[in-house]
């Protein structure tokens, strides 16, 4: 518990402080952007085994959630921010029924789910409410040093929701459903639930982060926010890492993608391609990451 | 006044695509008593637990416990009412520790939070000095008893028990069949599946033998092996003792 928590805080103190001693603030932004995305498929695949593939579709709902809250209903961006978690709430609970599939056929119904939101959102009979295909722009609300300090908020929040579920009896019951569902029954975990509430914090998570893309970039295409990168990604990085830890997605996200912004950014193609076989690999022969290694050597991580 | 039954089924039928598996059953459980379950390999003996226990939906007839219609529950709410069972394969978390499975066993089984001594639950299972380990480092017969431990820590009042001795030593038998005996002396009622007739023996206070999803025969088990229909079975399909 300690130790998590200290990791925790030094990564927020990172993010938070690192602004003010390198220029490039909006490379800052996607690591926040990912770390906390890395952790939301951290609690949905690490604690219930579903592996998120269209898990772009709640970071797109909230982004266009916050979006539609300042141009529609002229909100601030902090409530809008709420909208955007809202938003992402209410299609985790549209989804919830893909909960009753499993394996693979999760993965590919959830990353049909997310598509299909990106052809709702950019379709151009809704260009009156969505702006469909041409895109949103938010310059009124556009304030880059404060949005930055909310993404760092929101990743320490999704921070906490792990360290919490990493020490708390409800995270034992979400590791014991993704153990055997039928023999967490008869511990007298309500199954369906454990899962739905694992299924809605994750959405709670991309959909925030989401929300605040969208007010720190404020001009993007449907594409952008939808983009099946941001759910790849996320995973490649949590699974390279070490799922169900704390530590494993910070690392696997700081050092994939910091090769990927190091020499991936000009032949980005090739990048898609490498982490797509990694998700294999990993899955395959390193299901538990890298900080598995560390276990293995005898050094705890959390 | 006869006291009431702990539970009671009457007329269950579940069936797999068309297969029927139980086929009318009937049988009831007195509060204190152990209820053998005993028939050849397929004859619907793990189905009808997983039918008490909610994992799958009766199709037709009753299972009233302590007096309330339960047929078709989810599991979780059984195990709130006082229902648990060990499984004929056990499948415990394997990555937690053999205390932590048994811990989330107490903290969501038991809707009255009442508290547990969790070391000794599992010195009274033979697992004493291994609640560190995860439950992937115990052997199958280890797995066996964290298995009837984890329905334990629950509290209930109705166990269901499924070739819990399979595999067993003389010895393991033996404190198994002892515990078995001291949970129904406690009040608990239970029903148990097993194909070592031995067991059965020492364990049961009465058997139901089940054919092809029906029972064939109630009474004690010494009447039973005199039975023609029960031999006929048994000769024919089973190859145990
Ligand atoms: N989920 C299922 N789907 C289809 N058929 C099933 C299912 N579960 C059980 N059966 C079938 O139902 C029949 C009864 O199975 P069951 O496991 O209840 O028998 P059993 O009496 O416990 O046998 P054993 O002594 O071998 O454990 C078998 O023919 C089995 O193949
Ligand atoms: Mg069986």
């Amino acid at each position: 518990m300690r130790s998590a928590l200290v990791t925790v805080a030094a990564v927020v103190a990172a993010a938070a402080l690192l602004p003010l001693v390198y220029a490039n603030q909006l490379l800052l932004f996607n690591f926040v952007v990912f770390l906390t995305l890395a952790q939301g498929v951290n609690i949905i695949y690490g604690f219930t085994g579903y592996l998120p593939f269209g898990y772009v579709g709640f970071f797109g709902a909230g982004a266009y959630g916050f979006s539609l809250a300042v141009m529609h209903l002229h909100l601030a961006p902090l409530p809008a921010l709420a909208c955007a978690a809202a938003a992402a709430v209410l299609l985790g609970l549209l989804l919830t029924p893909l909960l009753r599939l499993s394996g693979a056929y999760f993965a590919i119904a959830n990353l049909a789910a997310s598509q299909a939101m990106f052809q709702i959102i950019s379709n151009p009979n809704l260009t009156d409410i969505t702006k469909g295909p041409y895109g949103i722009s938010l310059s009124g609300v556009f304030s880059p040093n404060l949005s930055y300090g909310v993404a760092v908020a929101i990743l320490a929040a999704t921070l906490g929701v792990m360290v919490f579920l990493r020490h708390s009896r409800f995270g034992l019951a979400l590791q014991a459903i993704r153990e055997d569902p039928v023999t967490a029954g008869m511990a007298g975990i309500d199954v369906v639930r454990g899962r739905t509430l694992a299924w809605l914090l994750s959405a709670v998570a991309a959909g925030s982060i989401g929300g605040v893309f969208a007010w720190y970039v404020s001009v993007f295409y449907p594409e952008t926010v939808f983009s099946p990168e941001f759910s790849i990604f996320a995973i490649v990085f949590a699974l390279f890492g070490g799922i169900a830890t704390i530590t494993g997605p910070i690392l696997g996200v700081v050092i994939l993608y910091g090769i990927y912004n190091g020499i991936g950014i000009s032949a980005p193609q090739y990048f898609q391609l490498i982490y797509g076989v990694l998700i294999m690999v990993l899955v395959l022969f390193l299901p538990n990451g890298i900080v598995s290694l560390f276990k293995r050597w005898g050094i705890d991580v959390p | 006044m006869s006291p009431e039954p702990l539970l009671q089924v009457a007329g269950l039928v579940k069936s797999f695509g068309g297969f029927v598996v139980l086929d009318g059953l009937n049988f009831h459980v007195m509060p204190g008593e152990i209820l053998g379950l005993v028939g050849p390999n397929g004859s619907g003996k793990t189905t009808c637990i997983n039918v008490i226990t909610g994992l799958y939906k009766p199709q037709a007839g009753s299972i009233t416990y302590r007096g309330r219609e339960v047929g078709g529950l989810p599991s979780h709410r059984l195990v709130h009412l006082g229902i648990n069972r060990t499984f004929q394969v056990p499948k415990p978390f394997l990555p937690l520790t053999v205390r932590q499975n048994v811990e989330v066993a107490v903290a969501y089984g038991r809707p009255d939070g009442g508290a547990v001594d969790i070391d000794a639950l599992l010195a009274s299972v033979g697992l004493d000095g291994h609640g560190g380990k995860p439950a992937a480092a115990l052997n199958s017969i280890q797995q066996k008893m964290l298995d009837l431990a984890r329905a334990l820590a629950t509290g209930p009042r109705l166990l269901c028990v499924d070739e819990l001795a399979a595999g067993l030593n003389p010895g393991e038998l033996d404190s198994v069949a002892q515990r078995l005996r001291e949970l129904a002396r406690g009040g608990m009622g239970l029903l148990v599946v097993e194909h070592l007739m031995g067991f059965i023996d020492q364990v049961t206070d009465r058997v139901i033998v089940l054919n092809a999803g029906r029972e064939i025969f109630e009474g004690v088990l010494a009447e039973a092996v005199r039975d023609r229909q029960v031999v006929d079975v048994f000769l024919g399909t089973d190859h145990d003792d």
